[in-house]
Formats: structure tokens, sequence, C-alpha cells
């Protein structure tokens, strides 16, 4: 054991996997499945900067065959022990993540993200965006998983447009604040109002 | 009680990660296949390992589970797929569709209207609905890349110049969101109209063929017709001879060598339900 571990790398993992990550995909699955539901999720203690639900997502989706990359703040000493101990992601350049993890000003240009491919739309990555407040005002949602319309507190409404304009490629993001996540998929339609 | 020699829901929990990424991507695309690293499973392939391996990497140890086969709670495939959840995850099990909260289905939707919290698995043998019209994987891809599905206009269309109507009763193509043609696995195409705007996340596991794919809630499903041959849900012409039901789809069921014949519901916990109400068919006896 080196100095260099700290006891914040080797704590803050699920400490009943199987439960608390079939637990966690449940709740992600319903709020990606349904664009606008706010739930929350439990089970792990990431490092600052990252949030519970973050920490959750990356605990429940990632694991060492999804290249990972970690922006802004999140890519500090701290997350990167901590995911190479509990995860095992490999940390990639934001081309070639699968999994991309931070707050939507840190993840600009989200241009570069991958969008899959024409005959493989699901080679995309799937955006873990953190923000400081999550709820169902704001932009209008509407699309797949929708019974009519909703609202949730986007960071912006013109990068999920041209990411809808790409349909059926494009990136898929999930919104965590604090222990709650929201998802949405490249699918919705997204309207200022 | 789970069997401590497996992992909750027996899958491990990195074959869980990838299924559950495959499903979150499947959601993301309404209507796209998407390849899956599928496992062996400890049963039979055609006997629904895509759809239990789906279900393993939904399960949470609060569900209620069912299990329907054609429609029947009491066939060998659901009360074999229930034991082995029974045994490896500990999660309950129910007959009745408007408890479960996980429902793994054989080639039928429940009579009873899904709610939002239920989740509808289905178990697909093939799930390239052009794969009988072109058999090479590299050009089905390419057709669905460039939204290229004239040759499945041309098979319903041969089918109305041969029979006079569209002839293909079950595993009706439907085309999802507008975009994706998708096989809405072998169920018979009564149910189709029941695929869209549904409240409940539809779930498609092809384990042989290793794709998943997923219907969101609420998601606009069309099945393919012609603006002269409209689709039609078909069933039987009868009511249930068990309860009397004149809007559930029907089994034909041969009672003797002399003819005789009865038609029954396929869903059983809809026809018992009806018969514990008091619904008394042609042949049925007050319960």
């Amino acid at each position: 054991m080196t100095a260099t571990i700290s006891g914040d790398t080797l704590s803050g993992g699920f400490t009943e996997a199987p439960m608390q990550s079939a637990r966690a995909f449940r709740e992600i699955l319903e709020v990606l499945a349904r664009p606008g539901l706010i739930r929350t999720v439990t089970g792990a203690a990431p490092p600052a900067p990252l949030s519970i639900a973050a920490g959750v997502a990356l605990l429940t989706l990632t694991d060492p065959t999804t290249p990972l990359h970690l922006a802004g703040a999140a890519d500090c000493q701290p997350v990167r022990d901590w995911v190479a101990f509990h995860i095992g992601a490999p940390l990639v350049a934001a081309e070639e993540a699968d999994f991309a993890l931070g707050t939507w000003d840190a993840l600009q240009p989200v241009a570069r993200f991958r969008i899959g491919q024409p005959d493989y739309p699901d080679r995309s990555a799937t955006l873990i965006v953190e923000l400081d407040r999550l709820t169902n005002h704001g932009p209008a949602l509407s699309g797949p998983g929708i019974a009519l319309s909703t609202w949730l507190s986007l960071p912006e409404t013109a990068a999920f447009r041209a990411n809808r304009a790409l349909f059926p490629l494009g990136y898929d993001c999930l919104f965590t604040c604090g222990d709650r996540l929201a998802g949405l998929p490249r699918s919705t339609r997204v309207e200022n109002i | 009680m789970t069997d401590q020699a497996y992992n909750f829901a027996y899958l491990d929990e990195q074959t869980k990660r990838m299924i559950r990424r495959a499903i979150l991507k499947g959601i993301a695309v309404p209507g796209y296949q998407v390849p899956f690293a599928s496992r062996e499973m400890p049963m039979p392939y055609g006997w629904g390992t895509g759809g239990v391996q789906v279900t393993a990497a939904c399960l949470v140890p609060e569900d209620l589970l069912k299990v329907i086969d054609q429609g029947a709670d009491d066939t060998t495939n659901a009360v074999s797929i229930r034991k082995f959840f029974q045994r490896t995850a500990g999660v309950a099990t129910t007959e009745a569709t408007a408890e479960a909260t996980v429902i793994q289905t054989r080639h039928r939707i429940p009579e009873v209207p899904l709610t939002e919290g239920q989740i509808l698995v289905y178990q697909v043998p093939i799930p390239e609905p052009l794969r009988f019209l072109e058999p090479r994987e590299t050009e089905t891809r390419k057709m669905h890349e460039l939204e290229e599905y004239g040759l499945m206009h041309v098979k319903l269309y041969e089918d109305i110049a041969r029979h006079g109507e569209i002839a293909t009763s079950y595993a009706y193509p439907v085309k999802v969101e507008g975009r994706y043609v998708m096989d809405p696995s072998p169920i018979p195409k009564f149910d189709n109209p029941k695929l869209g705007q549904s409240p409940a996340i539809q779930l498609f596991g092809a384990g042989r063929e290793q794709r998943i794919y997923a219907l969101p809630p609420y998601s606009d499903v069309v099945s393919l017709d012609f603006d002269d041959h409209p689709f039609q849900a078909s069933k039987a012409p009868h009511d249930c001879d068990l309860c009397g039901a004149k809007d559930s789809y029907l089994d034909e069921v041969i009672t003797d060598d002399a003819g005789g014949r009865m038609f029954v519901c396929s869903d059983t916990d809809f026809c018992a339900g009806r018969r514990a109400e008091g619904h008394v068919g042609r042949l049925g006896e007050p319960v």
C-alpha cells in the first residue's frame, strides 16, 4: 500500500453491488425512458466534486470496457484514483469516450463526442452532466417516453436541438444534481418556451 | 430465498452492465436493434434466453415478476422461467397482470392494459424484420441505415396480390417513431395496436441473434399497410367459451376427433379474472 492512496479512494463504492446497481439501473432506465422524470439514487459516495448521482451512474454503467472522459473539475486526482479503484475504466480524450462526466460548461464543445455511425447508431457517447439545479421548469420536452409534454431545467436548448437533428445519431445525456438524476436521450425534441 | 451459489439474478455484474448499456441505447434509438454479447444461459436457445437476460438485467429484489407463454401463466416455458428467477433472484412472482412490475412474455401482450411502472420483456426469436426477405446481415444493416424499406412493402403487396389481403398474421412489421421498421416478435397482429402509446417500457431480447431493442413509453408505433388495404387487428370470430369475452385473443382447442372445438382466451389471467367476476361462456361453468 503506497502513501498516495487515501482512505477516500477505497471507500464510497457500492457495499452490496448486485442489489444497489440493480436498483440504480432501474432508476436510470426510468429517467432515460421518460425524459423529464427526476428520480433519486443512493449508494455511492464519490470524492468531490462528483455528486452522489454521478457516482451511482458511473458505478452502475461503466467498467474496464468503457472508455471514460473526465471533463474540467471532475478530472482531478481524487476522482481519477476513485475511478481506477472502483471501476477501472480507461480515462481517454473526449473523442474516444463511451461515457463523459463533467459540468455542461466543462463538456463543451459537445460536438466532439461520438454520435455513433449510420449503421451502428448505438456506438455513441453517454454524457453525465452535473447540474447545479434540476427541476421541472425550463425548456419543453416532447417525443418518445413523454405522454404530452414536460419540462426540464436544461443548461441550454440549441445543442440539444442540434443533437436531435442528427437522429438516429447523437449522444445521450444523464443530468445529475446531488442524489437526483434525469435523462435526455437523443430522441427528445427540445423547445424553448 | 436466493440460492447463494448464484449472483443476484444469475448473471455476473459485468454482464449485467453490458446488457444495461445496450438497453439504454435501445431506449435512446427506439426500434433499432442494439448488438450485445449474449451469454449462454442454462436453457436452450428458443426458450427465451434473450428475454431472460434482459429480465435479469432489469430485476430488483422488490419486483413482482409475471411470466407468460402465449398468454398462459401455466405452460412449461413460463413456469420454468418463473422458477428460474424465484431461485436465482429471490423475487416474488404473480399471475395477476395488474400487480406485476416486470412481465416477461413469449408472443403475447396481456389483455389488461399496462401501466406506468411496468416493464414488458419480449422473447424474440428473429429480431430482424427483413431477414426472410434478405438473408445477408450486411445488406439488412445497410437497408436500416438508408431507411430503405421498399422490400417490406413489396412483400405485403405480394400478399395482397396472392391472397386478396395481407396474410401476415403474426410478427407483423411496425414502423417506430417514423424511422426504424421493427419486428414486434411473433405476437399476433391482434396485439399490434397495444405496442404504441403504451404507458409501460417495452424491451425486446433475442439471445441467439444477440440483439436488444426497445420501445420507450408513449412511442409512435405504426403497423405497415396501404391506404386501400389498411391494417386490421384480427382474431377468431368467436367469443371465449369459458368466460364469454368478445374482445380478447382466442386459442382454438380441439376437444374430440369428431370436429368438436372450443375457443378460449389465450390470456389465462384475464380469463380467470372474468370467470371469478361471474362471466360464463358457452361451455363454461360458474366458478
